[in-house]
């Protein structure tokens, strides 16, 4: 039976009561691995409550499939400049396309539909970059601490004050115009936030007693991040890595549209920088603006819901409240 | 308290120093020469004139010789040639521009800022209402709104006017080019062409500080004092404003005064969209030209424009918070 007080953040004891007989010769790894699923089930179920949470899902799930299937769902021909299939320039929607056509004749309709694939990969290669970056800095910072710590935490806050989008555009512009540079661009200049969030949870983790417990053992450095300190700030980086595929979203539309963007793939962002360039809103081209522009918000309030419930469920300092 | 301030003037100056370095190792790694770049489509491009340009700008010196140049050139702001204005200095460049920054950020995000806290105060106290749930969703919206695109569809309705919009507005730039009004007609031209970027600032921005106050604002009437000051019999509204509102606001100003790194993103593209021709208009007329001394500039203005928010927020925290001014 414990008798100290449940910390804040840690794991509430399992309300499952251990099996009366354990069987025998169960390996650790077993336990471990049944603790898991146990606690992916319950997260999973808090989760299903959450509406907000079920509608970001929901939004989600909908630009992937599109994503997925999107030369089904529409002529990748119809947004090629030279073909026979694209229609006159700037005819509003009609039967034949849906959201209408842009000043070359492409189908607004297709374009939207393809440039899901631009920029949800963009989103999540670049929040892969930035995650890597932030939660090793994170938890290197909180692990180790001293002279190495003072050192990564002062990094970290010059990148947080630095003016991202300067950032980005002075890098983008530098680099070139590709978009593996843009994916690096928008990781390299977004880590900050979570490099924070996870030092301070692996602060708290690791004072724990059974972490103490796993190094008067003898468990090497590696051993206790692997195996002690990385599960218990695993959930609060996957929350934390959803609400920065939404940020990276974002930022990947605002440098295409500042022509920063790769020319050869059409993202939302690119998009809408060939209609503001064509003038689409001063002469009032309603239907080349929307599309791209709600397809943006939607993915990004999509990304942002899940976030916010993953983050009211895994976040211990949130779920105090 | 001496020591506190201290502290935050040379962390501000520190960060500075980093952002030098940085700047400075950036644009040494870039591809393409600087000295062909100033000289490129003049009659003087030659490989000598290169060369010779190259020297004049010390290009050819030991890098620490050139970081040393350049710490000093850019505490006396000189920032060389613009490569695209010729015979332009970046200083002039950015000099002309500053102005209309400084009056559309300025003014926006102090209104933001002012409506934002304002809402969150009302959705933090009415908490569970129709009006904290509406100002939710739409500072959720907000976020996820790309501001360049806001400011498109604002542009096209008021300036380009389409279906029941009318065109009232003009659809940029700063004045009307090639009136010539001088005094308070002048002024009056210029706060119309800025009605419509400001708005979108405003609206685009607020949100956000909204959202701080109000989960501080929640946070703060959690607290024991709250109860007790209710206990006592003091009205509501002395609640809210005389023992909540103040302590609610120590975290926003932080929050606020750090989101300000933000702003400047925003201006960037809304001055790109509106024509205004300020500091982030400039930007984009860099990007495009890769005018890569005047970009190299901005960063610098605008980064150095945050650390001084952040040191100024620091300082004006020490005022708020009796703690620290006691220490």
């Amino acid at each position: 039976m414990r008798t100290e007080p449940i910390l804040p953040g840690e794991a509430p004891p399992p309300a499952e009561t251990p099996p009366a007989r354990p069987p025998r010769a169960v390996s650790p790894r077993r336990i471990v691995w049944a603790r898991r699923r146990r606690a992916f089930l319950r997260v999973a179920k808090m989760y299903r409550r959450n509406a907000m949470g079920m509608w970001g899902l929901g939004i989600l799930l909908l630009f992937i499939f599109v994503a997925i299937f999107a030369p089904l769902l529409a002529d990748r021909s119809t947004m090629d400049p030279i073909s026979p299939t694209t229609g006159a320039p700037f005819e509003p929607p009609n039967a034949h396309f849906w959201f209408g056509t842009d000043n070359l004749g492409r189908s607004v309709y297709t374009m939207t539909i393809y440039g899901s694939r631009i920029s949800l990969t963009v989103g999540l290669a670049a929040t892969i970059i930035s995650m890597v970056i932030g939660a090793l800095l994170g938890i290197v910072a909180g692990y180790y601490g001293g002279w190495l710590e003072s050192v990564l935490m002062r990094l970290t806050d010059w990148f947080l004050v630095l003016p991202w989008l300067a950032l980005a555009i002075v890098l983008a512009s530098v680099l070139g115009r590709s978009l593996a540079i843009i994916i690096l661009v928008i990781g390299i200049t977004s880590w900050p936030g979570t490099a924070r969030i996870v030092r301070a949870q692996v602060l708290s983790v690791k004072t724990r007693p059974y972490v103490e417990r796993a190094r008067a053992l003898g468990a090497s450095d590696w051993h206790l991040i692997v195996h002690h300190i990385l599960p218990n700030v695993g959930p609060l980086i996957f929350a934390n890595t959803i609400l920065t595929v939404a940020i990276a979203i974002l930022s990947e539309s605002t440098l295409a549209f500042l022509g920063l963007g790769d020319p050869l793939s059409i993202s939302w962002g690119t998009m809408l920088e060939f209609a503001f360039n064509a003038g689409a809103a001063t002469t009032g081209k309603w239907w080349w603006l929307l599309p791209p522009g709600l397809a943006i918000v939607l993915v990004v309030l999509a990304f942002t819901m899940c976030g916010f419930a993953l983050d009211e469920i895994l976040n211990p300092k949130l779920r105090e409240r | 308290m001496r020591g506190y301030l201290l502290g935050k003037v040379a962390q501000a100056f520190l960060t500075l120093l980093f952002v030098l370095t940085f700047n400075f190792i950036l644009f040494r790694v870039m591809p393409g020469d600087p000295a062909a770049l100033l000289l490129r489509g003049t009659a003087a491009y030659n490989p000598q004139n290169v060369a010779a340009e190259k020297a004049r700008l010390g290009l050819d010196k030991p890098l620490p010789v050139q970081f040393a140049t350049y710490m000093r050139d850019t505490f006396r702001l000189e920032f060389g040639d613009s490569f695209v204005y010729q015979g332009r200095s970046v200083s002039e460049v950015i000099g002309a521009k500053m102005w209309p920054t400084v009056l559309l950020v300025g003014t926006s995000t102090i209104a933001s800022i002012l409506l934002g806290l304002l809402i969150g105060i009302w959705s933090g106290w009415r908490r569970g209402t129709w009006f904290d749930y509406g100002s939710l969703g739409f500072t959720l919206f907000a976020y996820a709104m790309p501001e360049f695109w806001f400011g498109m569809l604002v542009l096209m309705a008021f300036a380009g006017g389409v279906g029941p919009f009318p065109a009232i507005f003009p659809t940029g730039g700063y004045e009307t080019v090639g009136a010539g009004f001088t005094g308070f007609r002048h002024a009056i031209d210029v706060l119309n062409h800025m009605v419509l970027p400001f708005t979108v600032l405003t609206v685009a921005y607020l949100g956000e500080y909204a959202l701080i106050m109000r989960n501080s604002l929640i946070d703060v009437m959690a607290d024991d004092f709250v109860m007790t000051a209710r206990a006592k019999g003091v009205r509501e509204e002395q609640v809210l404003w005389r023992h909540v509102v103040p302590n609610a606001l120590l975290p926003t100003w932080t929050l606020t005064m750090l989101s300000l790194g933000f702003v400047f993103g925003g201006a960037i593209t809304i001055e790109y969209v509106f024509s205004w021709p300020g500091l982030g208009w400039l930007t984009v007329q860099a990007i495009e030209a890769k005018d890569y001394a005047v970009l190299q500039a901005l960063f610098l203005i605008f980064s150095a424009a945050v650390i001084i928010a952040n040191l100024i927020a620091d300082i004006t925290y020490m005022y708020l918070d009796p703690r620290v001014r006691a220490a």
